[in-house]
Formats: structure tokens, C-alpha cells, sequence
């Protein structure tokens, strides 16, 4: 999962957990049956494990690129010429 | 959000506590209701009346209870507890209260009955003041919801009194 699946499947998870919440509430109050808030809101939970749980591809519609090797290799990473004095231990 | 189980945790925690602020949200919406029960209660007959060997007082009674409580059940409403006593005055204690009969009622199908029973427990004083004493039926009720917080009231039916004589 890249970084806009992950983002996009938490604020999945959460709209679709709470308009279950509210849904189940409203229903069952307007209906009067607590057992009905129960078994909308388990529905609820169940549905938004299967859509937000797995790794779907529609979340991996981003991925990161990297830069070629090569092209790295033309920018190396600064080297730490001080790193001997911060490591006293290990001389 | 990286990994399937990170994922399933935060939905696991997240889907709990919606639950846990739903059910505050049930208990909260029974104070919208506003009951208002009926009850009434006929003493038919007093089966009998007498001194103990110890010297207590005991009647045995029949009563016919009516009553309507269906506006006690909510949607949050496991069951309802009712019991009737009987509640006088002697002058030891300013107020005795003895449990004469009681009935768990578990749905709003139940909560309208009619009953014809004598006192399920044994209205015994103590100490010998029931002759001539005027004494309430109060019928008290505890209302046990699914979630949250219990409620308590009671309905007081004053004007009952016992015969002057044992018989």
C-alpha cells in the first residue's frame, strides 16, 4: 500500500465507522429496537474491514518513484568524516 | 496504516469506541421518556389475621393488583423489577416497609396485567401494631437497561387499613 492508499484507507475507516455508528443509532431509535443497532452497526464493521483491511489495488495507485541507480550513484551520500570521535566504543 | 495488522488494529480500536459511545448515547436517550405508569390495588380480602407465638403481628391478605407499566419500557429496557410493600408507621419507626409480593416483568407485552394473588411473602410487624393500622401499598419499580444507568420510582396508594380485631 503506497502513501495516498494509507491515508485514503484510514479516513475510509473512520467516515465509514461512524456513519455506521450514526446510522445504527438513528434506525434503531426511530424503530425501538436495541438488537437492530447492534446488527447494523456489526454489518458496519464487517463491510468496512473487507474494504479498508486488505491491500486492494486502488490503493497502490501511487507509487513511489525512486530514483534510478544510476542516477544515484552520480549524487553520493555525504560521508560522516567526524563519525570517530562519536563513537569512542568502538576503536 | 502500512501493514494489514496495523490496519486491523486501528479499525478494532476505532470500531469500539464508537460502540462504547453508542451505548452512552442508548442511555442517555431514556431520559426522553417521561413514564407515566398506572397501578391500582383492591385488598379483597384479609384471609386471616393473628398474634404469633412470638408475639408478632401477621396478616395474610388478597389483593387484586392492576397496573400498566408499558410506558417504563424504552428500547433500552432489558426487564423491569416491580414489587409492592406495605408501608406504615409504628412507634418505634417512623417508617416499616414489607415486601408483600414482586414480579420481574422482561417485555413491554408483559407490562399490562391484571393479577388476583394473596401477599407472596408473609406481612409479618414487629411487634404487635397492625390492629387498626392504616397503612400504604406503594408499589416500587427498578427499571434494568440494556445500557446505562438504572432508574427507581414508585407510585404510593394510601387509604388501606387492617380490621381492629384478629380473626
Amino acid at each position: 500500500m503506497d502513501w495516498q492508499g494509507q491515508k485514503l484507507a484510514e479516513q475510509l475507516m473512520q467516515i465509514m465507522l461512524l456513519v455506521s455508528g450514526v446510522v445504527a443509532c438513528a434506525t434503531s431509535y426511530i424503530l425501538g429496537s436495541f438488537q437492530m443497532m447492534v446488527l447494523i452497526y456489526a454489518g458496519g464493521v464487517v463491510l468496512t474491514t473487507l474494504i479498508t483491511v486488505p491491500n486492494w489495488p486502488f490503493f497502490n495507485r501511487h507509487a513511489l518513484k525512486w530514483l534510478d541507480p544510476s542516477e544515484a550513484e552520480k549524487h553520493p551520500k555525504p560521508q560522516q568524516s567526524v563519525s570517530s570521535k562519536k563513537k569512542p566504543a568502538k576503536k | 496504516m502500512h501493514s494489514f495488522g496495523y490496519r486491523l488494529n486501528a479499525l478494532l480500536t476505532f470500531s469500539v469506541t464508537i460502540l462504547a459511545l453508542m451505548c452512552a448515547m442508548a442511555s442517555f436517550s431514556d431520559n426522553l421518556n417521561t413514564p407515566s405508569p398506572s397501578v391500582e390495588i383492591q385488598i379483597v380480602n384479609i384471609n386471616w389475621f393473628q398474634k404469633q407465638p412470638r408475639g408478632n403481628d401477621e396478616v395474610s391478605l388478597t389483593m387484586n393488583i392492576s397496573a400498566d407499566l408499558q410506558s417504563l419500557f424504552t428500547w433500552n429496557t432489558k426487564q423491569v423489577f416491580v414489587f409492592v410493600a406495605a408501608e406504615y408507621e409504628t412507634p418505634k419507626n417512623s417508617l416499616n416497609q414489607v415486601s408483600l409480593w414482586d414480579a420481574i416483568i422482561p417485555a413491554k407485552e408483559h407490562a399490562k396485567f391484571w393479577m388476583h394473588t394473596s401477599n407472596k411473602y408473609r406481612f409479618v410487624d414487629q411487634g404487635n401494631n397492625l390492629r387498626g393500622k392504616e397503612f400504604n401499598l406503594t408499589l416500587h419499580w427498578h427499571v434494568m437497561p440494556k445500557t446505562g444507568k438504572m432508574f427507581a420510582d414508585k407510585i404510593v396508594m394510601s387509604g388501606y387499613q387492617l380490621p381492629e380485631e384478629y380473626r
